[in-house]
Order: C-alpha cells, then structure tokens, then sequence
C-alpha cells in the first residue's frame, strides 16, 4: 500500500476518533498528530504525558514498575525489596531480561524477588518492624550483598509507613547503602514518574557517597554510560565499542551495574545517555552539582552509531578521535554484509512502532538503514522534550500516537496496512492473531543484543525472521480469498 | 515560580529547562548579560519570558534559579 498523504493521514485520525463520546474524542484528539519536520516544538502538535482516560486500554505501567523494574532492578549487587502485597514483585520478576554476570543468590540478585509479602495485619498495623526484620534477614541469608533498595508498592504511601526511618537505622545497623525510594504505584500518570523518583533517590542516597573521597584513580578519558539497561546484553555490545575507540567505561547504569560504579560516577569526565526519559534527570543533576556534561548517543543501526561514536570523539581528542574513526573502520566489512544480505529482503517494508520512551525514535535510523521505513511511531509515556526529538527523525506525514488507546492501535494498523510492528507483549498477539508480523521492542523478543555493530547484525536478522517467515501467509482462513480482503480495503479506504 | 535549570550549549547560547514542564528551549535575549551584573528578563525562542532577580557576576553555569514567569508569548 502507498505511503498516506497528510490529507488522508488527518482523516485517518477523525475517523478512528469518531467512536468516541464527545469529551473522551476532544481529549484524544490532543494524542494524535500527523509528523510534520517543519515544525521546531511538538507541543504545536502533541500533548503528552497526561493522564490515561478511564475506559480506554491504556498500555501503560506504573511508577513502581519505572522504579524497580527499569531504573533500580538491574543494578545486580544490591537487593530490592519490593514492599507491599506479594504480586508486583513476583509478577514482574524477570521479565526484562537485563542480562549481568555473577552467580545469582550468591553476589548478585538480579532475577530473584525480595518482598515483605503485605497481610491484612501489615495494613492495619503498619509494616516498618516487619521491613526492619527483613533486613536483617537479608543480611543475615545473604551476606554479599551490597546494598538494599525500599522499593514502595501503594499500600505504603496509602498507610503512611515510615521507610526513610527504617532506612536509616537499617544503614546504621549493617553499614550498606539501604535506599527508601517513595515508588507508590499511583503517583504520576505513568511509569515515568517512577524513573524521576527512582533518579531522585539516587542523587539523595547514592551519588555523594564518595564525595571527598579520591582514591578511585581516574583518567582523562573516563566515562560513564547512562540508560543502557542491558537488555539480552546490550550495554555490553556497547561498551566493547566504547572501549575500542579508548575510553574507559567506569559505570553502566543500570544493566549489569554496581551500587559502587554508581558511586564512582560523580568522578567521570563525560555522562553518556542512551534512555534519555529515563535517566536525564540525574545526567542534568551531576551536570549541575559536579560540572559532569552529558550527551545522548544512538547505538541503534550503522548510521547512527558512527555519527554517535563521531560526536563522543569530538568531546575527546586526537587520540579518541582517531580511535572512533579506526572502530567505524573495522566494524564496516561487518556491517556492509549484513546490509547487504537483509536489505534486498526488508527493502520498502513499512514498520509501525509503539513502544516505551527512548526506542520510538532510536530504533528509526537501524530500520532505514535497512531500507524499511517507519511509518508510525509513539510512546507509552514519553515527554513532550521526547516528541521534539521525534520529529525530525520521522517522515512527513507519518502518524505519531502517544499514549494510544489498544482500540486506536488496532484500527490505525488495519488503515495503515504496515509490513511489521514493533510493540510489548500486550499488543503482540493482537497484532499476530491479525495475521501482520509483530516484534517485541521492550525485550527484542527474547533475542538480542541489539545496540552496538554485533547486535545490529541480530537486529537485521531478528526483522528477516519474523517478516519474511512463511506462517503469515497460513493465517488467513481458506474460506477468505484476496479478493473479498481487497474489497475490504478499498471499502474502508 | 519556576525553578530552571541553565546551561550553556556547544555554541555558547543558554539554555532554558523546565523539569516540570518538560521546557528545554534556547534563551534568544537576557536583559542583563555582563561579567558584573546577570539577570533580568529572559526572551526564550518560543516567544515566553522569564524574569530572573538580577544578581552581580555571571552564575557558575550550569546552575538551577528561580524564575518568575512574565508572560506566555502568544
């Protein structure tokens, strides 16, 4: 199907908009909006990050779920305990695949789930001993670990429990980092906020340990990655790259990260931000506090990473620079090969995308490069700052959702007709049962990595895989031929 | 009474960042822009102004003022 005119893209919108009441049509008429480069701020065009209408089927998390799940679960030698009822933790657990090196149990915690288990009586009566009791616990089962994390499920902000006092006497007793971080599953609109708070308990009881402190010998080219959560390895395929051109990688945040490589940060000469929505705010607090510049990169597709590696080197010097340009060397037959054997088999596939708050936009320069275009892309809970930076990396005329509803979703796909989507689990078998090949872009559907040269090569696979795999074409019943389908389509066109 | 967040971009211009508001936008003018004397209202590209207090010397950059909101452009 051809690419959508803006014309028709606009009437696209009112007419997926017309099913609904009134206020709810006015209220979601703000999410929709067609790309147009022109424009410097999105805000002419999109609003974002406001709360999800009743009613709709949000695809949203909550700020527990941005808080431990995103931004405290991965860091590996320290044990989160998720504090309430027993199912956000136990239902969560694992699932995101920040993958970490360590014997689990023993000096690392990644997959486990630590949780105080809430009953009627921890309700009624509070859970501050029983918070205290586990600690202790903890400490006393597993001694190596390196820290412990309060992770604040609803009931605790609800009940008024005192976690920071726990907290405090907690450190006092085994002398390790114990950090409350106030993640009620309520506060915000969405799992954003829980990354803000999660970045706020960091700045407020991890990042001044080892203020004063200067035995960690740094060196001129020190640096920190940011938002990569290591998700099938990704903060590892990007460091090798990292490390390649001469830079000394002293922290991950957070996959595969410490609790003392966090507290090492403040001592980098340079902050790079892969999830820019999910940890700018400390990158703009170490800015602030200890004159630690920050840039974002892209380590998604040979295009943007060589521009990535290249804008890294300029903040360096000749040494770096030269050593940038000597890995985009190496790394080239790699790449040249791969786009040479996927792109003739993905060239001119459309891809629409919905996903969380940094890959709607990342992930557009590694399907152009191989030839796909993206014809639609939004996020869960992205910012407006985020759609700014959207906007020049989408088409003209391309469609941009945010906070889409699952009804908007599927009717935009049945309109836009796209060879492939990239979204969570909860839309995957919706799109999949439609018979339109589907990739999970929150996990890379138990493959990757997908950042880096190594993981662009699994990327373009992973893409061939699942578009050109020969099931879509059994989905359609043997009853239906392609000529009632194209009546279909051009009815509703 | 916002609190924003200053700093200076590669090509020396400031730049204006509300957290609250998810505002990250160029400052075209500050009134007062001396190395004795910083502040006054501040002409955002957007078309907004801000009002800083004006203080003696230039702040150490990047730094987090308060700012009183003058109006909203258009």
């Amino acid at each position: 199907m051809a690419a959508l005119t803006k014309e028709e893209t606009e009437a696209l919108i009112q007419e997926v908009l017309e099913i609904y009441p009134e206020q709810a049509k006015k209220d979601r008429a703000k999410h929709l909006a067609v790309n147009d480069q022109s424009l410097e701020k999105s805000n002419k065009c999109i609003t974002s990050n406001r709360k999800s209408l009743p009613g709709v089927m949000t695809i949203r998390g909550c700020a527990y779920a941005g808080s431990k799940g995103v931004v405290w679960g991965p860091i590996k030698d320290m044990i989160h305990i998720s504090h309430g009822p027993v199912g956000c933790g136990q239902y969560s657990r694992a699932g995101r695949r920040n993958y970490y090196v360590g014997t689990t149990g023993i000096n690392t915690f990644g997959t486990m789930n630590f949780t105080s288990d809430f009953q009627e009586k921890d309700i009624v009566f509070g859970g501050d001993k029983k918070l205290a009791k586990i600690m202790n616990e903890i400490e006393e089962l597993f001694p190596l670990n390196k820290g412990i994390s309060i992770q604040s499920e609803c009931p605790i902000g609800l009940i008024g429990d005192d976690i920071e006092a726990v907290a405090k006497k907690a450190n006092k007793e085994i002398g390790k980092p114990v950090v409350p971080v106030r993640c009620e599953g309520f506060r915000g609109v969405s799992q954003s906020l829980g990354h803000h708070i999660a970045n706020d308990a960091i700045r407020d009881w991890v990042l001044e340990n080892r203020d004063g402190d200067d035995s960690f010998p740094t060196t001129p080219y020190d640096v920190a990655v940011i938002g990569d959560y290591n998700i099938g390895g990704d903060a590892w395929a990007s460091r090798t790259l990292l490390e390649e051109m001469g830079l000394r990688v002293v922290a991950q945040w957070s996959g595969d990260g410490t609790i003392a490589e966090m507290e090492k940060t403040p001592k980098v000469k340079l902050n790079l931000i892969h999830c820019y929505r999910s940890m700018n705010y400390i990158a703009r607090h170490m800015e602030e506090k200890y004159k630690i510049p920050w840039i974002e990169y892209n380590f998604f597709g040979p295009t943007k990473i060589a521009e990535s590696l290249r804008k890294i080197a300029a903040l360096f010097d000749e040494t770096i620079q030269a050593g940038a340009e000597r890995v985009i060397a190496k790394y080239e037959a790699e790449y040249d090969a791969v786009i040479a054997k996927y792109k003739p088999r993905l060239q001119g596939k459309r891809v629409m995308l919905y996903i969380g708050g940094l890959r709607p936009r990342h992930v557009i320069g590694a399907y152009e490069d191989l030839g796909m275009e993206v014809v639609g892309t939004g996020y869960e809970f992205g910012h407006n700052d985020d759609y700014d930076r959207t906007i020049k990396e989408m088409g003209n005329a391309t469609l941009i959702y945010d906070d889409v509803t699952g009804y908007e979703f599927e009717e935009f796909v049945k309109r836009v007709q796209p060879d492939l989507i990239g979204s969570g689990v909860k839309e995957k078998y919706i799109f999949q049962k439609m018979g339109v090949p589907f990739r999970q872009m929150h996990s890379w559907d138990y493959s990757g990595p997908y950042h880096g040269y190594d993981g662009f090569a699994i990327f373009a696979r992973d893409m061939d895989m699942t578009l050109n795999n020969p099931c879509w074409k059994q989905v359609k019943v043997p009853w239906k031929t392609d000529d009632t389908s194209k009546v279909a389509v051009a009815a509703g066109a | 009474m916002p609190s924003v967040m200053l700093k200076k971009n590669a090509e020396g211009k400031l730049v204006f960042y509300v957290p609250k508001k998810d505002l990250e936008e160029v400052a075209e003018s500050v009134e007062f822009d001396t190395p004795e004397k910083w502040g006054g209202e501040v002409l955002l590209s957007d078309g907004s102004k801000y009002y800083f207090e004006p203080i003696d010397g230039q702040p150490d950059f990047p730094v987090t003022l308060r700012a009183k909101r003058v109006d909203s452009g258009e």
